[in-house]
């Protein structure tokens, strides 16, 4: 079957902030650019981004980008690759000007300044005290820098495919990366779409879990198409959780019920975090609540008739002080949890919020794998960015407001690099001859299903064995047990069944597609987690208490062929700096 | 299916948001009126997808109120669900 085809200098699948801004690189710089999303790219995950966009632009107090570099090393529990993070603390300052300039409504100070907030994590001087580092825009700082790019890509003449879900990358012989194929919803119709660089910009799979703070669209579809094309997903076990996302529904609770004198309970009515930590009980750090609300319920201690989660008690407080210091989350418990935290508790769950994983690439967005002796090798013509992409500048845990400046400077590095790779690679090769079986044979499969599982019930399989398993609190028998259970979820989420066989926007039909996508980054989640004997960042096993750097201070990569582990060494050198040698780490 | 049903499965597609808590209120609405939803307020309803999402919530969590009546009944019943 020969499909029709379209053709491009660049194709980037991804209109969230890291797309957006790698698309206006490439458009201003005169490349014919088509960039796919499956809904509307203002609609994209960033919107949900609210904290803001870190950089050392020192409108506050004194600060430099090597600070900033320091608390991302230090953040990242030494797993960051230092020539990347020097890369994208040097160029904050840079793109954040850049954004002001396409016209982002930054919160500003009396003297015309960008303010900036404070942020966990941001100090001055190697941590001495801290500093105020992010820029936002009042509450709505993705928001605004998805509309200010979106607005510009458009008057850039840049192409959008909306509502089309990229299915699988096209590579030929020799490995390079020629294009993709494509699904448009409207009409069923797929495509294949051949370019001289693709770039990855799908953003986050934190679907995986049970318990998410991530947008239903955040399926991880980019990294299941590199994994299907003979691609490794690289520290796949980091993932960061909020303690307390609403149970059931993932909406976050603000810190601030706990700072305002919130307790945590388990199902004895105990409050246990004066067990964990008899200093700063309930006000500990994020990663310390997380793994004793997590402990406390797999101990068998959780509250409500499932036992699965601790309840967040605020009653004590008084209405007026609910009301008058914490508007809003009387609003979101009665919404999301159907309580009233005037009266009853709310319940609440360690919660997925951030994929520190992810497609490994250099820090111009290249796409790298192992090659002979050569760790990183690009891979021609294939390029990833944002969440979906590891470069890696969070390692082991990522620092609150790296995120979007991860988008914007590796967006525009990707963009740049590609406009030389496009200079010196002026020609389309040509596309095997079988492009678009493996994506065509995948849709076959689910229109010819007669008989098998319904996808709704795999993917809550899925959710509930990621979140058991490979949750905050990790321990050696429970992720050796959990990689057995998500290999069988995997073998279901391919032979899942549809009843409707339509073309015109068959939303069962894009969710099986999604599951699939998500069953394999849940694999590489539990693989990669079950092998890392090692306690770092977000990764915390009870067996292995301790970081180990003699043994560990190395990336995982793993492959979807034979579901197989390999590492590669962690970059410790910078750019132009000193080495930031690895030191035990406290706050 | 027929094209009613098309059309219900778009606006279920447009219903997939970039706000958790959106993808979470506009689900709970669907699944209760999706099917029975007249003529106008499914009219109502496509225009108020249209929305940035951070305004839809804002409408969705009574801190805002719509310009335009017309969408006041099926909104209404968005808050309800
Ligand atoms: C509640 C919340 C608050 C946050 N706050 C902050 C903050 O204050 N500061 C910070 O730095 N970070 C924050 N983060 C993290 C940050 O928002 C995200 O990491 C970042 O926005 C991801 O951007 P992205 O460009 O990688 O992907 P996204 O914005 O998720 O965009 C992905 C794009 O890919 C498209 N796509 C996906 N799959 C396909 C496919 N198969 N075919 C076609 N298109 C596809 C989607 O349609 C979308 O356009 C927050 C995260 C959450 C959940």
């Amino acid at each position: 079957m020969t499909l029709s085809r379209q053709i491009f200098d660049t194709v980037i699948v991804g209109g969230g902030g890291s797309g957006l801004r790698a698309a206006l690189q490439l458009a201003e710089a005169g490349h014919n650019v088509a960039v796919f999303s499956k809904v509307f790219p203002t609609r994209s995950h960033t919107v949900a981004a609210q904290g803001g966009i870190g950089a050392s632009l020192g409108n506050m107090q004194e600060d430099h980008w090597l600070w900033h570099m320091y608390d991302t090393i230090k953040g990242s529990d030494y797993l960051g690759d230092q020539d990347a993070i020097e890369y994208m603390c040097r160029k904050a300052a840079e793109v954040v000007y850049e954004l002001e300039h396409f016209g982002m409504p930054f919160d500003r100070n009396p003297d015309g300044t960008i303010y900036q907030r404070p942020f966990g994590g941001h100090s001055q001087n190697f941590g001495e005290r801290p500093v105020q580092r992010a820029c936002a825009a009042a509450d709505r700082t993705g928001h605004a820098m998805l509309h200010t790019l979106y607005q510009r890509n458009v008057r850039a003449r840049c192409q959008f495919f909306v509502e089309w879900m990229a299915l699988d990358l096209i590579r030929d012989y020799e490995g390079a990366v020629v294009g993709i194929v494509a699904l448009e919803m409207e009409t069923g119709d797929v495509m294949v779409f051949q370019s001289k660089a693709t770039i990855l910009a799908t953003g986050g799979a934190g679907r995986i879990y049970q318990s998410s703070t991530n947008a239903f669209i955040n399926t991880g579809d980019g990294l299941g198409m590199a994994a299907r094309a003979g691609i490794p997903l690289e520290d796949m076990e980091f993932w960061q959780f909020h303690p307390t996302g609403v149970a059931g529904a993932g909406v976050l609770i603000t810190e601030g019920v706990r700072g305002e004198g919130g307790i945590l309970l388990n199902a004895n009515g105990e409050r246990f975090m004066e067990r964990y930590a008899p200093n700063m009980k309930d006000l500990a750090s994020r990663d310390v609540v997380s793994r004793a609300m997590d402990q406390e319920i797999k101990e068998g201690r959780g509250a409500g008739p499932e036992h699965d989660h601790v309840l967040l008690k605020l009653d004590h407080l008084g209405a007026e002080v609910i009301n008058k210091r914490l508007p809003g989350i009387r609003e979101i418990a009665l919404k999301f949890a159907h309580v009233d935290p005037v009266r009853e508790p709310i319940p609440v769950v360690p919660t997925c919020h951030y994929q520190m994983g992810g497609i490994p690439t250099n820090y111009y967005g290249q796409v790298v794998v192992p090659r002979g002796a050569n760790p990183s090798e690009p891979v021609p013509g294939l390029y990833a960015i944002g969440e979906c992409a590891c470069v890696s500048v969070h390692g082991a845990n990522r620092l609150g407001t790296n995120s979007l400046l991860d988008l914007l400077v590796f967006g525009k590095s990707a963009g740049d690099h590609v406009s030389e790779w496009l200079k010196t690679h002026p020609r389309h090769r040509d596309l095997p001859r079988n492009a678009a079986e493996r994506s065509l044979e995948r849709l076959a499969r689910l229109d010819n299903s007669t008989s098998g599982e319904r996808v709704t019930e795999v993917a809550a399989d899925m959710r509930r064995t990621v979140q058991q398993h490979a949750g905050v609190f990790r321990t050696g028998t429970l992720l050796t047990e959990g990689v057995e259970k998500i290999r069988e979820v995997g073998q279901r989420a391919r032979s899942t069944a549809i009843g409707d066989k339509s073309r015109v926007f068959n939303t069962a039909r894009i969710e099986a597609l999604e599951l699939e996508n998500l069953a394999i980054v849940a694999e590489a989640t539990l693989v990669s987690a079950q092998a890392r004997e090692e306690s770092r960042g977000a990764h915390a096993r009870e067996d292995f208490k301790e970081r180990d750097d003699k043994n560990w201070l190395k990336h995982s990569l793993w492959y979807l062929d034979g579901s197989r582990l390999d590492y590669k060494p962690v970059n410790l050198q910078p750019l132009t700096v000193e080495s930031f040698e690895p030191k035990i780490r406290v706050y | 299916m027929e094209p009613a049903a098309r059309e219900q499965e778009r606006l279920r597609w447009r219903s997939r948001r970039g706000l958790l808590e959106m993808d979470l209120i506009l689900q709970r609405f669907l699944d209760r009126h999706l099917a029975t939803l007249s003529v106008q307020d499914t009219q109502a309803y496509d225009v108020l997808l249209d929305l940035p999402d951070n305004d839809f919530l804002d409408l969705v969590m009574g801190r805002a109120e719509p310009a335009d009546d017309r969408l006041g009944p099926v909104l209404e019943k968005i808050r309800q669900s």
